[in-house]
């Protein structure tokens, strides 16, 4: 593989990101999969890159789930997505960030419609006044969360306490990028490094001293969808895809995996799982699980954030090796420590190591 | 005195037609952006349906441009044509101006810059390559890999950067059907072990003896036929390729490793010949080809009274039809000079 | 598997390299006009069994050059051997001739039988 012709790539796919000032907008799904990202990367912006980073109590879903579950009908999800363009307006802020992949997708394709029908933009306009008497206006910049981190990844870097690195090899971990759908295969020319080559995650991989691993079923979606895993006898097809990655990633011996969505470090994370269940395998060495994180709880890791801190503790495939083998240190005993109580009455059941 | 006339591109077109404009007897002037003429045909190995070498036709081509009463300026890109009354004023890229009575455009076309199509890792997977590439492979008489060592499963791809609305190319590039068969039966004449499979939409083989050449193709060579575009390509822990596509009429997606993978580069414009036709006031059609006066009975004819066209630089031909259409642009020329 | 309520989906993918084509070969050495069908699917279309069954002499044959066997292995036996196809074949691929030597090559490879 020549690195030189993604470079060339790479250099195609610069988006704009902006410099300072954000309006922060959540996931619907995040806080309860991974509910110590968003904690994360508020802290991060704020206490470590000292940038202004503004969240309104107003906001609400931006319906993604439901428009991509053919329940939400579009107009209904481009007067809603209207409606947090007005209550951004409102707190006085231009440069929207969302959280969660799916919305940022759902932004950029209602954007992009109104762009080329604006009458469509009117007409909604028109609607969201009627409804709520609010007017907005578009976002001046509109970049993912994960576009922040990559653009402050040197930052990130020099403030660094660990890095990718096998402490006891002195080799770059080997690490899986992977990255949401929504997040530019819309629109390859809203993502850093387009849709074949995404470098929004590779290059924060590389730059905190890891090794990107290309697999071949890398671009491969996680199989999350949307009405695919949520009816039960959909999920064997939703499994099925996260499989066929972990078979294509299993000899390339990854450390572990980086995500930008919010489906798919769920996804990835809990289907390794129910593959051990059900048919008893495993795809990281050892016999172990290949540990899945989100780029928030990596960030925080290479800053020397508290894993438990970084809610580390939700994972299912476990964690804690990789810890060891970057030289975190930690308290074991801590982990489901919540103000002095140990919580963990019931934990789940980790994947078990054959 | 006789009257002048300049050929812009060295290239099969443009070498015809500067012959025959000699025959007829004009003053010639060829001008050539590359040290020698012969255009694309330089690079190429064989040629189709009937595999006869290519340097066949370029010798015939010098022959008929060499010696007295043409003129070939190589070198040298011609970036503008102007017309004052009668005359035409041509300029280089270097500012150097010449004059004649009657120009032939003969730009011909670029193949399609592969790595455009970005599924396919051109220039960022190691043994994935062009039809271009392949030729020069032919030349030197070894087909290998980065690392040296033979191919045993070779893929082709048809249609890359043609018929494909992304890369802004809605047309048939025509030749590229033919030339993955051409080369299908030349990597196994080469390579004699080899699997070699072709990955086609349709099979466009509307040419002489061109579906006889695609029969000859499965039946004596063994070459594999898959009706599916390869639609992403990644490399294998192997340094193997790794192709899916559909096999449409298995009605499946399809997963292959191969060692290599060929792409048949479409035909576009030329960028010298996009360069030169906007700023002497050409038209040019969607497709971004030079657009002829008339498609039926003006396929040489531009818009301005003087200048014509040869050969690729109106649309994908093959050589056959770029000498035919070249010997038109010289009858054309003929009939202006006489009424001038 | 009970515990979830669903279990992992097969692909549907044809993984070339895991499959074999030992009976298309076989055919292949016996009968090349094997190699020159072009999927034009007259055989199909005038076949008395493919119009009452769900035989497809033309997806059979590309099903077994994709070493995808199964499907052929279980519909063969219904050709009546009429030879309409071959009366029809405009690349003169004699189908008839493809149809018995894939039984044979079924029976060959006992793992196959039909």
């Amino acid at each position: 593989m020549k690195i030189e012709g993604k470079k060339a790539i790479w250099k195609d796919y610069q988006k704009e990101i902006a410099e300072d000032k954000f309006y922060y907008v959540r996931s619907c799904v995040r806080q309860n999969f991974f509910p110590g990202s968003e904690t994360a990367f508020l802290r991060i912006m704020r206490d470590v890159l000292k940038k202004d980073v503004f969240e309104n109590p107003c906001h609400t879903t931006c319906t993604g789930i439901g428009y991509h579950g053919d329940i939400v009908p579009v107009e209904t999800t481009m007067t809603v997505v209207a409606r947090q363009f007005a209550l951004m307006t409102e707190s006085g802020y231009e440069n929207l960030l969302p959280s969660c992949i799916t919305s940022f997708g759902l932004y950029t394709e209602i954007l992009d419609t109104w762009h080329h029908f604006p009458e469509v933009e009117e007409k909604i306009r028109k609607q969201l006044r009627k409804a709520t008497g609010r007017e907005f206006k578009v976002p001046k910049n509109l970049a993912h969360a994960s576009d922040v981190i990559y653009k402050f990844r040197k930052e990130i870097s020099a403030k660094a306490k660990y890095r990718l690195i096998n402490k006891n090899t002195g080799e770059p971990l080997k690490v899986v990028d992977h990255i949401g759908c929504h997040y530019a295969k819309m629109f390859p020319s809203k993502g850093v490094g387009g849709a074949e080559y995404p470098y929004v995650l590779a290059g924060m991989v590389e730059e905190w001293g890891g090794q990107v691993i290309d697999y071949p079923e890398r671009r491969h979606c996680c199989g999350f969808g949307f009405r695919q895993y949520l009816i039960q006898a959909n999920r064997g097809f939703s499994i099925a895809c996260s499989k066929e990655k972990f078979e294509s990633m299993k000899p390339y011996k990854p450390d572990m995996i980086i995500t930008n969505c919010p489906g798919c470090p769920m996804f990835l994370d809990r289907w390794q799982y129910v593959i051990n269940e059900m048919e008893g395998k495993t795809y990281g060495a050892d016999g172990e699980g290949i540990p899945v994180f989100t780029y928030e709880e990596v960030a925080g890791l290479v800053l020397g954030f508290d894993p438990w801190d970084l809610g580390l503790q939700m994972h299912q495939t476990d964690c804690e090796p990789l810890l060891r083998k970057i030289g975190i240190e930690y308290d074991p005993e801590a982990k489901y420590v919540l103000n002095g109580v140990n919580t963990n009455v019931n934990a789940s059941t980790y994947l078990e190591v054959r | 005195m006789n009257k002048h006339v300049v050929v812009i591109g060295g290239g099969v077109a443009g070498m015809e037609a500067a012959g025959q404009l000699r025959k007829t007897g004009f003053e010639v002037s060829l001008f050539e952006k590359e040290e020698k003429p012969g255009g694309h045909l330089n690079k190429w190995y064989k040629l189709f349906p009937d595999r006869r070498p290519s340097s066949e036709v370029k010798e015939y081509l010098d022959n008929i441009t060499s010696g007295e009463g043409i003129k070939i300026i190589t070198g040298k890109t011609i970036e503008k044509i102007v017309q004052n009354k009668n005359q035409f004023h041509i300029s280089d890229k270097e500012g150097s101006e010449y004059t004649a009575d009657a120009v032939i455009v003969a730009t011909g076309f670029d193949l399609f810059k592969s790595a455009r199509k970005e599924e396919y890792g051109y220039g960022i997977y190691d043994n994935v390559i062009t039809s271009a590439d392949l030729e020069e492979m032919f030349r030197k008489g070894s087909i290998t890999l980065v690392n040296g060592r033979t191919p045993e499963t070779i893929g082709i791809v048809h249609c890359v950067g043609s018929r494909d609305e992304k890369m802004g190319n809605l047309y048939c590039s025509k030749l590229c059907c033919v030339t993955a068969v051409k080369q299908a039966i030349e990597i196994r004449e080469h390579l004699p072990s080899a699997k070699v499979f072709c990955f086609y939409m349709d099979m466009r083989m509307g040419g002489a003896y061109y579906e006889e050449l695609y029969r000859e193709a499965q039946e004596e060579w063994g070459v594999n036929f898959i009706r599916g575009k390869v639609s992403e390509v990644s490399e294998s822990i192997n340094n193997r390729l790794v192709i899916k596509s559909e096999d449409t009429l298995a009605g499946k997606p399809l997963k292959m490793l191969v060692d290599m993978l060929v792409l048949m580069a479409g035909m576009e414009m030329s960028e010298e010949g996009l360069k030169l036709g906007d700023s002497s006031g050409l038209k040019r059609g969607d497709n971004r080809f030079f657009s002829p006066a008339d498609h039926h009975f003006g396929s040489n004819k531009s818009n301005l009274k003087g200048i014509y066209y040869a050969g690729t630089c109106t649309m994908p031909m093959n050589i056959t039809e770029t000498i035919s259409h070249a010997r038109a642009a010289v009858m054309d020329v003929i009939e202006y000079l006489k009424e001038s | 598997m009970d515990r979830f309520g669903f279990s992992i989906s097969k692909g549907r993918q044809i993984d070339y390299d895991a499959n074999s084509r030992h009976i298309a070969e076989f055919i292949s050495e016996r009968e090349p006009s094997f190699r020159v069908c072009i999927e034009c699917g007259c055989c199909s279309a005038t076949c008395t069994t493919g119009n009452f069954t769900s035989f497809s002499l033309r997806e059979l044959q590309i099903l077994m050059k994709r070493g995808e066997n199964e499907k052929v292995r279980e519909n063969i036996k219904k050709c009546m051997l009429c030879g309409k196809c071959t009366l029809v074949c405009p690349r003169g691929v004699n189908t008839r001739n493809v149809v018995t030597l894939a039984r044979q090559a079924f029976q060959k490879f006992p793992a196959n039988a039909v």
